[in-house]
């Protein structure tokens, strides 16, 4: 082999060793950035429960990939509730949300923020913004909230939009005074809309009903679970044993009541006592749905 | 004459008059700054011409327009979007294919302002050297941000992109966006030169992709009159690519062809012969050498 050839062949084998050795450092280098980036987009992935969506917008795992961060949601909304998330919040940087208990979304009917969008990341779908799911109102704090303390409030009851679907009114025996009524107010995951105008309005200093993103807020039953009172109306009938009344097998004369036990009946009463009347409930209760 | 270095363009200057000499260096801050206000008269006085931003905006409410680069991450993290930011697309495409990909980064985009401004205060206290970073390592940034966007199923380099994060900070309001600002620029004045927008950028790299086949061209028809005095080579962001056109390497006609020329003019600016002038990349300037023949 002549020695011109020789370091030729050296020559390029050099060269070789230095677009590889370049090449490596580019795609380590960038690689290393680009871990860097995914595991952060990925973290952000997780939304502060404070941060709502707005209208029709995908889950979070597909909105942080549809998105475009351009800001035509927040411009469109005439009530100028959103905002883009800025690089130091813990969320995807530019994506749009609002927080409910500054400034509740206002349920537009021709939901001009879902129209504005130009990616779909809020769902064109979406035509009534009843349907709206941008979150689940949860009255969190039972120890707080006014109602619950056997104050007449029900404010977050008057203001949802959706008034007696998605919130309403239940009655209780107020066990404290004993002869007062609790006027609780009781979401329904099947109408609430997430608008967060309960939150917001909420008289206490912080608010006992916050809307959160629904994974966080709604249970789910095992898949086996099959509610009896369900499956019989749906079958129209019992599909255990024929509905027997209930009854205790009591010596003559005497009757049981939960919580009291056993007790003679009065003379003159030996028939069983009317259902309406019950003892034990303050007369207010007596008679009615109660 | 004096010990001092003398400019690059003082030349011109002389030669031209000093506005015939920064005249497309005024030309592009006049855009950069007039399509910025386009953008900040909604928010700041209620005149509604633009709403949106650099990544998708509607303009009178009749013209879409859409950022191609991040509606493609989009679409690699699995998600495709409304008919309206499609249209936008291919308005964009269509325009950088006429006046050139990167016009965007000379031309529109605001970051632009802020590596200038780094590169010029980097000449003015004399500093050299720094880091080595290849010019390919855009292509590697810009496929790795497909990557991360298949791969993360998000948009994941809009979580740290600077420049659609000083364009949105700037109209939507900024929080830290400026430190990532502040970084570029200090990466730019301390660490490399041309280091973001001429090493790193993805936006840039992707917008030179467009511009391999745009229209609007930088011409040389008299390079046959260069002296040699180098402006040119000290004012351009991707000096790369003069080289080969101006000195007719490999029988290079008198045409800018690089992909990675920002259309930005300031070699047209300084040249004090009036070597350079834009033009579209057909017909031959010179008129006597059909393309790819050495002519001088």
């Amino acid at each position: 082999m002549d020695s011109e050839a020789k370091s030729r062949t050296k020559g390029s084998n050099a060269a070789r060793r230095q677009f590889l050795a370049d090449t490596a450092r580019m795609a380590c280098g960038v690689g290393l950035l680009g871990l860097g980036v995914g595991l952060y987009a990925r973290h952000a992935t997780a939304l502060p429960p404070a941060a709502i969506r707005p209208p029709g917008a995908l889950p979070e795992t597909e909105f942080s990939g549809a998105c475009i961060r351009c800001g035509m949601c927040v411009r469109d909304c005439p009530y100028d509730i959103l905002h883009l998330a800025k690089p130091e919040e813990p969320m995807s940087t530019g994506t749009p949300y609002f927080v409910a208990r500054q400034a509740p979304c206002e349920m537009c009917e021709d939901i001009p923020c879902v129209k504005a969008c130009p990616t779909g990341a809020l769902d064109h779908k979406l035509t009534d913004i009843n349907q709206a799911r941008m979150g689940l109102a949860v009255l969190v704090d039972h120890e707080t909230c006014l109602s619950y303390l056997g104050m007449r409030c029900e404010i977050c009851y008057r203001v949802c939009p959706v008034i007696d679907k998605a919130i309403t009114i239940d009655t209780q025996t107020n066990a404290r005074t004993g002869r007062h009524t609790r006027f609780i107010p009781v979401v329904h995951s099947e109408h609430c809309t997430g608008c967060g105008k309960c939150e917001k309005a909420c008289p206490i200093q912080v608010a006992a009903i916050k809307v959160f993103p629904i994974h966080m807020a709604k249970g789910q039953l095992s898949e086996h679970y099959q509610l009896g009172w369900v499956e019989k109306e749906k079958a129209g009938g019992s599909l255990v044993a024929p509905d027997v009344e209930h009854r205790y097998n009591l010596p003559e004369g005497m009757k049981y009541e939960l919580g009291q036990g056993l007790s003679k009946l009065p003379p003159a009463d030996v028939a069983p006592a009317a259902p309406g009347a019950a003892p034990g409930l303050p007369k207010a209760f007596q008679g009615g749905k109660l | 004459m004096s010990a001092a270095p003398i400019r690059p363009g003082a030349e011109a200057i002389a030669a031209k008059g000093w506005f015939s000499a920064h005249k497309w260096l005024l030309l592009r801050r006049c855009s950069q700054i007039g399509i910025l206000l386009l953008f900040l008269v909604g928010p700041w006085f209620g005149l509604w011409i633009v709403k949106g931003n650099l990544s998708f905006s509607y303009t009178l409410n009749t013209l879409p327009l859409a950022d191609p680069y991040v509606l493609l991450q989009s679409l690699a993290a699995g998600h495709m979007p409304e008919k309206l930011a499609l249209i936008g697309v291919a308005i964009v495409v269509a325009f950088y294919l006429l006046v050139g990909g990167r016009t965007y980064c000379s031309w529109v985009c605001p970051v632009n302002l802020v590596t200038d401004l780094a590169n010029w205060l980097r000449v003015r206290l004399g500093l050299k050297g720094g880091a080595h970073v290849s010019r390919q390592v855009r292509y590697w940034v810009l496929g790795m941000t497909f990557v991360a966007a298949a791969v993360s199923g998000t948009i994941a380099w809009e979580m740290v992109n600077p420049v659609t994060m000083t364009h949105r900070g700037l109209i939507f309001g900024a929080g830290l966006a400026w430190t990532v600002l502040l970084a570029v620029f200090l990466l730019d004045l301390f660490v490399m030169r041309h280091g973001w927008c001429g090493r790193l950028c993805p936006v840039g790299a992707f917008y030179s992709l467009i511009g391999k086949f745009a229209l609007l061209r930088v011409k040389l028809p008299a390079r046959a009159a260069c002296n040699d005095c180098m402006d040119c080579f000290a004012v351009c962001p991707e000096q790369q690519v003069i080289r080969p056109a101006l000195k007719a390497i490999g029988g290079t006609p008198p045409l800018i062809l690089e992909a990675n020329c920002t259309n930005c003019g300031r070699c047209i600016d300084v040249c004090s012969k009036d070597v350079f002038t834009f033009g579209t990349r057909f017909g031959s300037p010179e008129n006597a050498s059909p393309p790819g023949q050495r002519v001088n």
